[in-house]
């Protein structure tokens, strides 16, 4: 059944501070809608269980990208196309960058926002690795205060968060001190435009003296929420690539993953794939790593 | 615009539409896609999929191209919205038509209007773009008619004429 517009309101406060009394009143009551590329799918479908909006489009500091001598914040409802367009996002987050090219059409890409893609918390979100890798942190703000959440603490569980019912994503704040780093970005899926991903990668990785110096390697997809593979990377620390590692790497990235069979593929496709994906990873790690 | 939260009424939204300055009353969680066709009857464009895959329903939203299926009409307010109507002002209109007929672009024209404005967002800010960019300035837009080529030829095609190569 398609909604009713009449029967949902929409408040427009304008301010941060109006929107966070919004939910401080009644919290768990007001859903937040910035671009509204999740919200008003659900909607139109008639799916939606808030009956009250708060619009946080038109919120100016949920709008920027401020860049400071050791991190960028990135306001929460910054969009796809604006981190694109951001001369540091591109340079020194490129697997951020590329993730937001990844995410549907232009038109989507001009109205979807990364706070929306966190808050949302699907595991297949194509940003969320990326998040994960960069060692992304959470501003969380409250009519109470504001506190500080590493973004790897952020989901509990399939679409489950940390977020209180009256907070509000106001930042997202990434460490710049990844731009040495080899990066590797890959999506799988049915096809290349708009599809929603089988998997997906970010990895980022350093050698030294021919070693894994430091490795990280973020997945989509593959558990009920975005998942950093811990266990696989402390493996691979230290070691030299060679093939009788990528061996075991393939193996150690299938025991740590939690694919399921859905509508987009099954549990032994993903599982191959993920493998697949993080060798290729080290292979370009091999080739490039001592230059970069 | 402020709505009384604890009120559905309905409000007024303010915006400029093809140039002109509208002013509807409406709920603010009404869709652009529907005020614009229902309420000014710019029919022009069209509803596919009403959740953001097809493009049928583009519009220009201060100069960027969005799903106006996904717009709840208060976002818009005070907004400069251009569909595919107020395009008949655009310089691109004529070459993007004519390249369009020629190759076969359009053909049952449902997704044609929204084909239109992803290619004048694109050419606004790419005159000269390659075919990979073309794919991607419209990958947002889905057709089930040409299989596509007919369309990234039209849209080569109009923005070759215009920087006259």
């Amino acid at each position: 059944m398609r909604a009713d517009p009449a029967d949902y309101c929409l408040a427009s406060p304008g301010s941060l501070l109006g929107v966070l009394s919004l939910l401080a009143a009644e919290p768990a009551q007001w859903l937040p809608i910035a671009g509204g590329t999740d919200v008003m799918v659900l909607y139109a479908a008639g799916k939606l269980p808030n009956r009250k909006l708060v619009n946080i489009w038109n919120i100016p500091e949920l709008r920027q990208i401020e860049v400071f001598p050791d991190r960028i914040r990135v306001g929460a409802a910054c969009t796809y196309t604006a981190l694109r367009m951001h001369p540091i996002v591109s340079q020194e987050f490129p697997l951020l960058a590329t993730a937001a090219s990844w995410t549907g059409g232009i038109a989507n890409q001009n109205r979807g926002t990364l706070g929306g893609n966190v808050a949302n918390a699907s595991p297949a979100a194509d940003s969320l690795p990326a998040l994960l890798v960069y060692d992304a942190e959470l501003a969380l703000i409250s009519a109470r205060g504001e506190r500080q959440l590493p973004y790897r603490s952020f989901h509990i569980a399939y679409k489950q968060t940390a977020l209180a019912p009256d907070e509000l994503i106001r930042d997202i704040s990434l460490p710049r001190r990844f731009s040495g780093y080899v990066s590797h970005a890959r999506k799988v899926g049915a096809r290349n435009a708009q599809a929603i991903a089988k998997v997906c990668l970010a990895a980022l990785g350093r050698l030294a003296n021919g070693t894994v110096q430091d490795v990280r390697l973020a997945l989509g997809s593959v558990a009920p929420i975005p998942l950093r593979l811990v266990a696989t990377e402390r493996e691979l620390l230290g070691e030299k690539i060679a093939p009788s590692l990528l061996e075991t790497t393939r193996r150690s990235v299938t025991g740590e993953i939690h694919p399921i069979d859905d509508i987009r593929s099954t549990a032994r496709y993903r599982a191959a794939v993920s493998g697949n994906l993080v060798v290729e990873f080290l292979e370009k790690l091999a080739s490039e790593g001592e230059n970069a | 615009m402020i709505p009384s939260p604890e009120t559905k009424a309905k409000c007024e939204v303010l915006f400029t539409v093809n140039g002109k300055t509208k002013k509807v009353l409406t709920h603010p969680m009404e869709r652009l896609l529907d005020v614009l066709r229902n309420e000014l009857g710019l029919t022009g464009t069209k509803e596919g999929c009403g959740e953001g895959e097809c493009g049928s329903c583009s519009v220009l939203m201060d100069g960027m191209l969005v799903n106006s299926c996904l717009i709840p009409v208060a976002q818009a307010s005070g907004a400069n919205i251009v569909t595919i109507e107020g395009i008949s002002a655009h310089a691109l209109l004529l070459p993007l038509q004519e390249a369009f007929l020629e190759c076969g672009g359009a053909q049952c024209g449902i997704c044609t209007p929204g084909m239109i404005l992803a290619a004048v967002h694109l050419l606004d800010k790419k005159p000269e773009p390659t075919l990979a960019e073309i794919r991607e300035g419209l990958a947002g837009n889905l057709c089930r008619c040409t299989g596509y080529m007919q369309i990234f030829e039209a849209v080569a095609t109009a923005a070759r004429r215009r920087v006259g190569k």
